[in-house]
């Protein structure tokens, strides 16, 4: 009996010590960012592009990476959400529960979420080569499109799921077409939809690897489709190379930078799933 | 009336086209990529491309062995860091911990997932590197430059935490009251009941959880890229540098495109990476669907 | 049964995966009268009911087979268009579940996707059915309000006034008042009687004497079975069936 209660007191501080650890490596995480990225931070990284020199200190900021990084993701979320949504709709409100193309295509979208972006950044690159595409902002955001369609149809699919079935019988009952139906469908999930925005755009701002090699990088803000966009991880990546501790110093600043529109992201979506679980 | 039946109709047709398109995607991404590592295959064998670890891509020689045993002692170390650590969490919080503390950590957890992988290069950079060269290394070999395969290992450790922790969590709450119940009763205590119904009850979700944290270890590029060290060599011990496959893919897309043959060997890597992962994905998931739908 | 009947169930099964839900239904609901479907839980009333509108169609494993004939056309006939069918009966559910809109829009709805276009038409539409179920004097201020803001009671007549205005001929309720405090379960029970004079209504209910209160006639389902069907005094006051008997008196539940 003795042996038995010590065995569970043994585990059980290993589980906290565990959920100690894994608490902690958030907070490292953070705490490395903010620690080293603080006293590089100043308004200049935010509203200046970067000077002539800039890699080698002189003065500057980050504003085209910043830019570049907002257009993309914002420009493969706006078309990732023109694609997902009906997707979504599709499966879970046209089709019937059972359906076998549903649970296929459900498959092939959990699928897609597991494949690394290194692998979407390198497709998307032959994609580019094939139609004659050079690195620019149009080859970066079709890359992080990709990238991030799967994700938009697996947050909204959970959403429609849990969507009460008495909608769907209150409406049908009415004598609407599933057309009809779907309209319903949208007002209803349409905080749903914004969690599935936050969580591509997240996504798209952070990535590297899709972008590395279809984006390209500049030091100027683009203005057209088919100019080259630096974006921030890039940056980050780039600077963190560089030998120079003024422009290590930014990286961590840009680091910085990143991390709090993240988690300013991740906090608003989740405080969103939350409010819809209470409600449901 | 018929207008109606119709624009149904229509509208359908178009959400079903867009739904095809999208799903096709795994399909073309798999063929896309084959097709343009064909060159090489024409060249080698897949047999000679992965047992040989000759990397000279000027001299047309290419042994992708150094960068899979690389990518196999990284993705080793990250899961045997990661799989223990998150099972006890992931127990701890549905069996022992509060309600409360349980609702608390989870979004905690979710915010390491959101955080970017080029973040999680930065901190190990500044963090786990020189902590492995300063106070880890030391105590077991001579020299070492912190840049191993040991920090990116702890590294991706960290990165695949909250996916571990999700899914077991997940697993662990389908596990039916009264089996518990039925245990308890009998006189076992928390933690026998744990170890010997909950743990076995729970295993395929487990072990699909664990293959999920692989295929994702797998794939991770840059994060791995900037703590590793890249030397084409494969690795003796974790304190050895190792250089990835992604890492591979990553550093020398951009200067490939002179050489034909170097193109389609990196191209070949990135096949060969999607295939693993849309073969473990694959079996992850659809142990995962069944587990949901014998609850359901 | 003097009357014509409005429905008429012929050799209906309903089979989900391996589960015989519904076992050789044959009945005729009789026109612009009240029929309670009553049994013991789990013995198919409610996939009965749902039997008459096709909402049965999107259960995985489905299999239906017999027919169902409305003003003497079977819908279960592949060339039946369901959307018309629908149209023809109104459901009131078990909990209310007002649409993601305004209380205005809640009433227009169905009218307007089944082509009322008119402001004004609408306008007097919605007034009309809201004031059908008694609403209109509670709600007539505040039209563009959220229909989720009523209480209970408000939102299930607010329904039953949603399924009226797209002008059915049939009323179908599931266990409709089971989410309701006893007035306003007294208000609606009020409004189907009154309503029956328009329309033939058929209702589910483990409440016997809700059965009794407000139907003409009464239909007893155990185990997927029709065993008895008849007016309503002597069915729960006379029955026949050894079953109906048991059932009546409280010794099956």
């Amino acid at each position: 009996m003795r042996k038995r209660k010590l065995e569970e007191a043994i585990f059980k501080a290993l589980m906290i010590v565990s959920t100690v650890l894994v608490g902690l490596s958030l907070f490292l995480i953070i705490g490395t960012i903010v620690v080293k990225g603080l006293p590089f931070l100043d308004w200049d990284m935010i509203s200046k592009i970067p000077d002539g020199g800039y890699y080698f200190g002189r003065s500057g900021g980050m504003l085209n990476a910043i830019i570049g990084s907002i257009y993309i993701a914002g420009g493969a979320t706006l078309l990732g959400m023109f694609i997902s949504l009906p997707v979504s709709i599709y499966l879970n409100v046209y089709l019937k529960k059972a359906n076998h193309f549903a649970r296929f295509a459900k498959l092939s979208f959990d699928v897609l979420f597991g494949i690394p972006s290194i692998v979407y950044g390198a497709f998307a690159f032959s994609l580019m080569v094939y139609l004659g595409v050079r690195a620019s902002l149009l080859g970066g955001v079709i890359a992080v499109t990709l990238l991030v369609i799967p994700i938009m149809v697996r947050t909204l699919d959970e959403v429609i799921v849990h969507v009460p079935k008495e909608l769907k019988e209150a409406t049908l009952s009415l004598g609407a077409t599933r057309w009809e139906m779907a309209k319903i469908y949208f007002r209803q999930i349409r905080a749903g939809v914004l969690t599935a925005v936050l969580l591509a755009f997240g996504r798209g701002v952070g990535d590297v690897a899709a972008v590395m090699f279809t984006a390209g990088f500049s030091d100027n803000i683009p203005v057209s489709l088919h100019e080259p966009a630096a974006t921030l991880p890039l940056a980050i990546f780039f600077q963190l190379g560089s030998p120079i501790p003024e422009v290590q110093g930014r990286a961590y600043a840009s680091a910085l930078i990143l991390t709090i529109v993240i988690l300013i992201i991740v906090v608003f979506s989740t405080l969103l799933t939350n409010k819809r679980r209470k409600k449901s | 009336m018929k207008i109606r039946l119709i624009k149904d109709k229509v509208i359908g047709t178009g959400m079903l086209t867009f739904s095809i398109l999208a799903v096709s995607m795994v399909l073309l991404i798999g063929i896309g990529l084959y097709w343009r590592s064909l060159p090489i295959l024409q060249h080698h064998s897949i047999w000679e491309l992965i047992s040989s670890s000759t990397w000279r891509p000027l001299k047309g020689e290419f042994g992708f062995l150094s960068f899979i045993m690389g990518t196999l002692w990284v993705t080793g170390m990250s899961i045997a860091i990661a799989v223990p650590l998150c099972l006890l969490v992931a127990i701890y919080l549905s069996e022992y911990a509060p309600i409360r503390f349980k609702n608390f950590f989870l979004p905690l957890v979710n915010i390491l997932a959101g955080i970017p992988p080029v973040i999680y290069g930065v901190w190990g950079v500044f963090f786990i590197v020189p902590l492995v060269q300063h106070y880890i290394a030391p105590s077991f070999v001579d020299f070492s430059t912190g840049f191993t395969v040991l920090s990116g290992g702890i590294v991706l450790a960290v990165m695949i935490f909250p996916l571990i922790v999700s899914i077991i969590v997940e697993v662990l709450q389908t596990i039916p009251k009264e089996l518990k119940e039925a245990s308890l009763s009998l006189g076992a205590t928390k933690w026998e009941t744990i170890k010997k119904v909950i743990l076995k009850k729970a295993m395929p979700g487990i072990i699909a959880a664990i293959v999920l944290a692989i295929s994702r270890a797998f794939g991770e590029t840059i994060a791995v890229l900037m703590v590793c060290g890249n030397v084409p060599i494969s690795p003796k011990s974790i304190f050895d540098p190792a250089y990835p496959l992604p890492a591979l893919l990553a550093n020398n897309f951009g200067e490939m495109m002179s050489v034909p043959l170097y193109d389609a060997a990196l191209m070949f890597s990135a096949f060969s990476l999607f295939v693993i992962i849309l073969i473990f994905n694959i079996i992850s998931r659809v142990i995962l669907q069944k587990i949901e739908v014998k609850n359901a | 049964m003097t009357q014509t009947p409005h429905i008429s169930v012929k050799d209906l099964n309903v089979h989900i995966g391996d589960n015989h839900l519904l076992k050789n239904i044959n009945i005729n609901i009789p026109d612009k009268s009240v029929t309670s479907i009553i049994g013991p839980s789990g013995c198919g009333k409610t996939t009965l009911l749902k039997s008459f509108n096709r909402l049965l169609d999107d259960i995985p494993g489905v299999n239906i087979s017999g027919s169902v004939l409305v003003d003497g056309e079977n819908i279960y006939n592949a060339q039946a268009e369901v959307t018309h069918i629908r149209k023809k009966m109104g459901l009131l559910a078990q909990r209310p579940f007002p649409l993601p809109m305004s209380i205005y829009d809640n009433i227009a709805y169905g009218p307007r996707i089944h082509g009322t276009k008119s402001k004004k038409e609408l306008n007097e539409l919605v007034q009309h059915y809201l004031q059908a179920v008694g609403l209109w004097e509670e709600v007539k201020n505040r039209l563009n309000g959220s229909a989720t803001a009523l209480s209970i009671g408000q939102q299930q007549r607010l329904c039953l006034a949603r399924g009226l205005a797209v002008e059915p001929e049939i009323i179908l309720g599931d266990e409709s008042t089971s989410a309701l405090d006893p007035i306003s379960t007294k208000t609606i029970e009020d409004l189907l009687i009154k309503l029956k004079e328009n329309y033939t209504i058929v209702l589910v209910t483990h409440i016997l004497r809700q059965a009794r209160r407000v139907s003409d006639y009464i239909i007893f389902v155990y185990m997927g079975q029709i065993i008895e069907f008849g007016p309503t005094e002597e069915v729960l006051l006379n029955p026949k069936e050894e079953l109906t008997k048991e059932y009546v008196k409280g010794f099956i539940s």
